[in-house]
């Protein structure tokens, strides 16, 4: 499969890659590591006149010590994420959430920014930023805005981004304390049909992959937690204030149903 | 538009289109038919090459992207042409194949999965090659191969 023609322009530099977004507005796409745009255009659901590859943008990959949050490059690839060592003390969730995504193929090509910016509800990392209330900092023409996580999500394959903006960096809390991740797919390298995050960092966070247009935080399974309730009748809650939606890979109900079942495994191995 | 590929170990020059994947260009403008598209949906894993010394599915990146960049397939992998690869003998040794269409790209990732964990447990080398479908389902002989190649890697060292 091949996908529709387009002008390439390679951009060396965040502030080339936003002249390029300004110029060309809704014709451009950016293109990071591929990994879910690349599928689309060859299916052709996306269709860029123009793409955008920051490629060269060798900058914006880092994973650095901020104090009290660990800031990313929005170009760091999940391979770089699941090695990183300063993950592994100040953020062990997304490093470990970084190694479920995909494949290893996946994880030498994917980036963080590119997974985020992207919107797809079925994609893990962004329930770790949900779920620990990271910062994303996109910059554009008009200057640089800090979006928090929870606002950054707008619908499926929608986000905060304007047309012009790029996502430069990710911040997100230092989070040490127990965690765990449960994805649940039919074959190892697939999309989570249901996945499940419980993080405790002070309270218990507990976030959803694929249960809406959006990723989302279990808000009620949170507050039940925070009312005293054990982590099975917390659970009992999981799907409520979701959306689930239903495809091939089963019905709304189904997704309901592994929410609660994911959830609970989630929070027990997270130690609660 | 031009770009430069050092495709094992030759350095190459082709114009392409920007929308060219790696896969196309290496079969079609380098001639390396080794390298199989499967599913072309980034899936199969039939297409993995290395790219810059890692794994990569090869259908799920333009040739632009690989522009400046040393590749590695099927055909340069051998030290020489009567000598192969540590895998690639262990998947002789061991049978690791049965249609062997997946052949090339596991042997490339497993390639690439052993230079980042030169001594994997067996659910290691599972997760490792877990971007790669054999649909004669012949994981069992293949696993063996990658741990038994592995053991040689290491022993050479």
């Amino acid at each position: 499969m091949i996908p529709a023609a387009f002008e390439y322009v390679r951009a060396d530099s965040a502030d080339a890659a936003i002249a390029a977004l300004a110029e060309h507005g809704d014709d451009a796409k950016l293109l990071a590591g591929g990994m879910s745009l690349i599928p689309l255009m060859k299916l052709r659901l996306a269709t860029p006149t123009v793409l955008v590859d920051l490629g060269r943008v060798t900058d914006l990959s880092y994973v650095r010590d901020g104090g009290d949050h660990v800031a990313i490059g929005a170009l760091t690839r999940h391979r770089d994420l699941e090695t990183s060592d300063l993950l592994a003390t100040a953020c062990p969730a997304l490093r470990g959430v970084a190694a479920e995504v995909g494949d290893n193929q996946v994880r030498h090509r994917g980036t963080l920014g590119g997974s985020v910016a992207h919107g797809d509800p079925a994609s893990d990392l962004p329930a770790v930023l949900l779920a620990l209330d990271a910062t994303l900092v996109a910059r554009g023409s008009g200057g640089t805005r800090a979006i928090p996580a929870a606002d950054f999500f707008h619908g499926f394959l929608e986000t905060a981004l304007a047309p012009d903006e790029l996502l430069t960096e990710i911040q997100v809390p230092k989070a040490a304390g127990g965690w765990n991740y449960q994805k649940f797919n039919r074959r190892a390298q697939d999309w989570a049909i249901v996945g499940a995050l419980a993080v405790r960092n002070g309270s218990t966070r507990v976030a959803l992959v694929n249960m809406g247009a959006t990723p989302v935080r279990a808000r009620a399974v949170e507050a039940a937690l925070a009312a005293g309730a054990s982590a099975a009748d917390a659970a009992a809650v999981a799907a409520e204030g979701t959306e689930a939606p239903a495809d091939l890979n089963g019905s709304s109900e189904y997704r309901e149903h592994l929410a609660r079942v994911l959830v609970r495994r989630a929070l027990e191995a997270a130690g609660l | 538009m031009q770009i430069s590929i050092t495709v094992n170990g030759v350095a190459q020059t082709h114009d392409v289109e920007p929308r060219t994947l790696l896969v196309q260009y290496l079969r079609e403008a380098s001639g390396l038919t080794g390298t199989k598209i499967g599913c072309d949906t980034s899936s199969c894993g039939a297409c993995t090459v290395l790219f810059d010394g890692e794994s990569v599915k090869s259908c799920t990146m333009f040739a632009a992207q690989a522009d400046g960049g040393t590749v590695t397939t099927i055909e340069g992998l051998a030290p020489s042409s009567d000598e192969m690869h540590a895998v690639q003998q262990a998947f002789h040794e061991e049978h690791g194949l049965q249609c062997g269409f997946c052949t090339a790209g596991m042997v490339m990732a497993a390639a690439g999965f052993l230079a980042e964990n030169p001594d994997p447990t067996e659910r290691e080398v599972r997760l490792g090659l877990e971007g790669n479908l054999c649909r004669c389902t012949g994981y069992h002989n293949i696993v063996q191969a990658v741990l038994s190649a592995a053991k040689k890697l290491q022993g050479a060292r």
